[in-house]
């Protein structure tokens, strides 16, 4: 701590309104980068191991239907573990919201009054101010009595785990209306209407046509889904040209544009080729529409709102953060009831999925919600932790579960598998921190 | 002539950047009771610290010799088996384990690891009557006082066959009988043999009980002498006798109207609520006013300015503060910030700096929504904030995105100056702005305060070094044991007038 300078872990910048090096934005964002190329190359390596299975349309539909309830969950969860707390209920929460939902709709006879509750937008949103109550009831506790979250958390996990016993009785309850299994079930349609690729045409001679045909079925995309894809690719490279752009003329330095241009370019790529995919099948079910606008709001919550970087101030120092002004007690409050809400919503895109609400939904899932987030990078004692780490680190998961599944892999050695990539990823993230301090 | 029991040659130790002690010369002679006196910082505690091995043999120069024998001492334990017991300032007591466990702390009276409870209780027992304890072993030490924890900490310091025993300020957090009961025993010891060594700016203590004092000052002793030699004017000369040379940039002070008006503020502790720590403190600062708060560690300058911003200290707070003149809420720090008043804190790693963050976000943490509008930050309106102030109070970094932890000192200080600068008080509270770092840095600091009273803000500083205050103050309060108890302008004042007003309040409270 005595030197005027350190240059460890800061970018180098030279002259304003410049472009860093290369290799100083790499290493700028290496953490960030090294991750996703982590899921990369986790998804490349089941690829091959379970014979080009992974990559078929109809799994990659599944990976995303499986783990859209932990992304859902681990995004609530991350401003928990900024913000140097836990919450170890979101599973039994979700699970119990499930269960009120199969209630709502299915389970209770309402009088004709009140029948009006059993629709399911109304049962939905029921659920979801009920989560959002609980998480607020938690966060309550933390933050105005201080009761360690571990405890008020533990304590809620067994409670909520009673509470969905208590109110399905014991049973499985189900099946859900139609319109409450589209939640996961279901996918944007396409108003569009069907393209017919025939490659036949294109890559084979005419004179062989017949044969190829064969060998190559036509492909049917769903149109829609490419449209989304193309004009979400759009936006996002219009919006991060304006971004240069705009940093640049308030003379700003900008990473360099041979990057800029890499990463626009991979990512394109990447989203294309995953549209593509979904595409070939059935389009983009409904709870990836759901998700993806759910991970937009959060990383700008956490990278432009006030509230979000009170979070991480919050997390990096309390007493500094409640000595700058900040009222600590009510942003804890807010986040747990948010965490609340989310979990609400995972419970019920949980119970859509399963068509029904059993007792032991939701059993467990808060411990893979906590290690997506904390494979993503966050920190355990706080302040340090991203939304797309989050999301990265629930995918790396979801994909090795499914990945290790279709190979065939036995349940106990997929859990210690888990367990050690899980280790891996801290350890790491912690050995780097320390090789740069 | 006595045997010398303890001989200090020519220690030296520097920290980085700062000569703690240089060429320190000591002599303790068996059986007496030797004060060591000097200002906060001029290195009583550091070297107590080398004796005791708490900075182990090696890294600092210079030779121990105790009883007749070199010693190199690498622990604390070292010390410990010879005899030599030292009792911090800050009681390292276990408040939830009881008497009995907290003297037999790592010493266990046990059998192959098997705790002896009988032997354990008769023992603390045994020394509790010793040091005129009639507690009940048992009692846990969070549920007796101050003054009671004091003497099982010399319990503690029995039970290891003590010869030299050290106490770095122990009357500093008791009252006056306490004190009286603790003097009263150290007496006893010397009957007994036990020679000890007592840190002390308590001149009338020093009187009652001590042989010799030696005093300390800059890092050296300067001069050693029986009690009888002893005159207050003599010791505060000898204290602060150091001239003030350019450390200071100069300035043509322009005072204007009063900004800030405190009255009756009293607070209590937050614990303990019979416990007045600030006594119907009444202050004004004027516009373009630098206002410094001299006194000696634990005279509630830092509680009172805590207190102050949105009662961050304390209980049962009363009082009024007017800003321009009106009323003002200061009942949470939002609403004291919102009023304009700004607290940089005296330990600006565990109250002011998110160290795990960069330098852009720790600036606009107190005025976010100065860098957004509904809620959303514009990142580069934040930027250029942030880069406005890196420039302004020249904060030597490679940009605004270097982590503070990885920043020095003095340009962590610059970041929490710049922080409560982009927040634009009206009232600047500075505790301790220049403590721990470097005399570079410390001048750069000074030239900030310089340019805020110059722009027309009231400053308050509050600080132990004296010569500082009166290098850039404008008008001084001093205060001890939470009351105001002299205030002059600093035209007037000189260390010894200060020394005076807080020795005759010592005087006047014993």
């Amino acid at each position: 701590m005595t030197t005027e300078t350190a240059p460890t872990g800061a970018i180098t910048a030279p002259a304003k309104g410049s472009e860093m090096t290369l290799i100083g934005a790499l290493r700028a964002n290496m953490r960030d980068y090294g991750l996703l190329l982590a899921l990369i190359l986790i998804m490349i390596f089941f690829q091959y191991f379970t014979n080009g299975v992974l990559f078929k349309p109809v799994n990659l539909t599944n990976i995303i239907l499986q783990n859209s309830y932990i992304i859902v969950m681990a995004l609530g969860m991350l401003l928990v573990i900024v913000a140097g707390h836990i919450d170890l209920s979101v599973g039994s929460v979700s699970g119990f919201v499930g269960a009120l939902a199969a209630m709502l709709m299915v389970g209770w006879r309402f009088p004709p009054e009140f029948a009006f509750l059993a629709n399911p937008f109304v049962a939905g949103a029921i659920c979801l101010v009920v989560g959002a109550a609980i998480g607020a009831a938690q966060g309550w506790l933390i933050a105005y009595y201080r009761i360690p979250a571990f405890i008020v958390t533990l304590a809620g996990m067994l409670i909520f785990k009673g509470l969905s016993l208590a109110i399905l009785a014991g049973k499985s309850v189900g099946p859900f209306p139609a319109e409450f299994q589209l939640l996961s079930a279901g996918f944007i349609p396409d108003v569009i209407g069907p393209t017919v690729l025939s490659p036949a045409v294109a890559a084979v001679p005419a004179s062989d046509g017949v044969a190829a045909v064969a060998a190559v079925p036509a492909v049917t995309l769903h149109t829609t889904t490419m449209v989304i894809a193309v004009i979400g690719i759009l936006a996002m490279i219009i919006f991060s040209m304006r971004t240069r752009s705009r940093r640049k003329s308030r003379g700003y330095d900008v990473e360099p544009f041979s990057l800029f241009i890499i990463k626009n370019v991979v990512i394109t790529a990447l989203v294309l080729f995953f549209a593509y995919m979904l595409a070939t099948y059935r389009g983009l079910p409904n709870v990836l529409v759901v998700m993806g606008v759910l991970v937009a709001f959060f990383v700008f919550l956490t990278k432009r709102l006030t509230f979000g970087r009170r979070i991480y101030a919050i997390g990096g120092n309390l007493k500094a953060a409640s000595l700058s002004g900040i009222k600590t007690e009510r942003v804890t409050f807010y986040i747990f009831a948010i965490m609340g809400a989310l979990a609400a919503l995972a419970g019920m895109i949980y119970a859509a999925r399963l068509n029904s609400a059993t007792p032991k939904a939701g059993q467990g899932l808060e411990l893979d919600v906590i290690a997506a987030v904390f494979i993503g990078g966050a920190s355990a004692l706080g302040g340090v932790g991203q939304v797309a780490g989050a999301v990265i680190g629930a995918f790396i998961l979801g994909v090795m579960n499914n990945g290790m599944s279709i190979m065939g892999i036995n349940i106990d050695l997929q859990q210690m598998i888990k367990g050690v990539v899980l280790l891996a990823a801290v350890f790491f993230d912690l050995y780097n921190k320390n090789k740069s301090a | 002539m006595t045997k010398t029991i303890l001989e200090m040659r020519s220690i030296t130790k520097t920290f980085p950047g700062v000569k703690a002690l240089s060429d320190v010369n000591l002599d303790v002679r068996e059986g007496e009771i030797h004060a060591i006196c000097g200002e906060n910082g001029a290195g009583k505690s550091t070297l107590m610290k080398v004796l005791s091995g708490v900075y182990p043999h090696g890294s600092y120069d210079g030779q121990i010799f105790y009883n007749g024998e070199e010693q190199h001492f690498r622990s604390i334990r070292d010390s410990e088996h010879k005899g030599i017991v030292i009792i911090h300032q800050e009681l390292a007591l276990v408040p939830m384990l009881s008497i009995a466990e907290n003297i037999f702390l790592g010493n266990e009276q046990a059998k192959s690891g098997v705790i002896d409870w009988d032997e354990t209780r008769d023992g603390a027992r045994k020394l509790l009557r010793m040091v005129g304890l009639s507690e009940d072993p048992n009692t846990l030490v969070t549920n007796i006082g101050v003054g009671k924890q004091q003497l099982v900490e010399i319990a503690k310091a029995l039970s290891k066959q003590v010869q030299l025993l050290i106490l770095d300020e122990p009357t500093a957090s008791l009252s006056e009988k306490d004190s009286q009961a603790l003097l009263d025993l150290l007496l006893e010891f010397k009957k007994q043999g036990i020679t000890s060594i007592i840190i002390s700016h308590k001149l009338n203590e020093i009187a009652r009980v001590a042989d010799r004092v030696t005093v300390i000052r800059d890092g050296r002793a300067i001069e050693t002498m029986d009690t009888d030699q002893i005159t207050e004017d003599r010791i505060i000369t000898l204290m602060v006798g150091r001239s003030l040379d350019d450390r200071y940039p100069s300035r043509v002070p322009q005072i204007g109207e009063t900004i800030l008006e405190v009255k009756n503020w009293s607070v209590f502790h937050p614990m303990h609520r019979d416990r007045q720590m600030i006594k119907n403190i009444n202050i004004t600062l004027r516009k373009g006013e630098v206002v410094g708060i001299a006194g000696l560690m634990g005279s509630g300058r830092t509680e009172f300015a805590m207190s102050l911003f949105g009662k961050s200290y304390g209980q049962k707070i009363t009082g009024e503060v007017l800003m321009h003149g009106k009323k003002i809420d200061v009942s949470t720090v939002g609403h004291a910030i919102e009023n304009g008043i700004a607290y940089a804190t005296e330990d600006r790693k565990t109250y002011g700096l998110n160290l795990i963050d960069h330098i852009k976000h720790n600036i606009t943490l107190a005025n976010l929504p100065g860098v957004s509008r509904m809620g959303v930050i514009d990142d580069l309106t934040e930027l250029d904030a942030a880069n406005d102030y890196r420039k302004r109070t020249n904060i030597r970094s490679s940009s605004v995105y270097q982590t503070t932890g990885n920043l020095s000192g003095g340009n962590q200080q610059k970041v929490v100056l710049s922080k409560w600068l982009f927040a634009n008080p009206d009232v600047l509270i500075l505790d301790e702005p220049t403590r721990g770092i470097d005399v570079g840095a410390k001048y750069e600091i000074y030239t900030i305060i310089n340019e805020l009273a110059a722009q027309g803000k009231a400053i308050l500083v509050i600080s132990s070094e004296m010569p500082e205050l009166l290098g850039i103050t404008d008008r001084l309060y001093v205060m001890n044991e939470g009351r105001i108890v002299g205030e002059m302008p600093t035209s007037e004042a000189s260390q010894e007038k200060i020394m005076r007003s807080i020795v005759r309040a010592e005087g006047k409270a014993s």
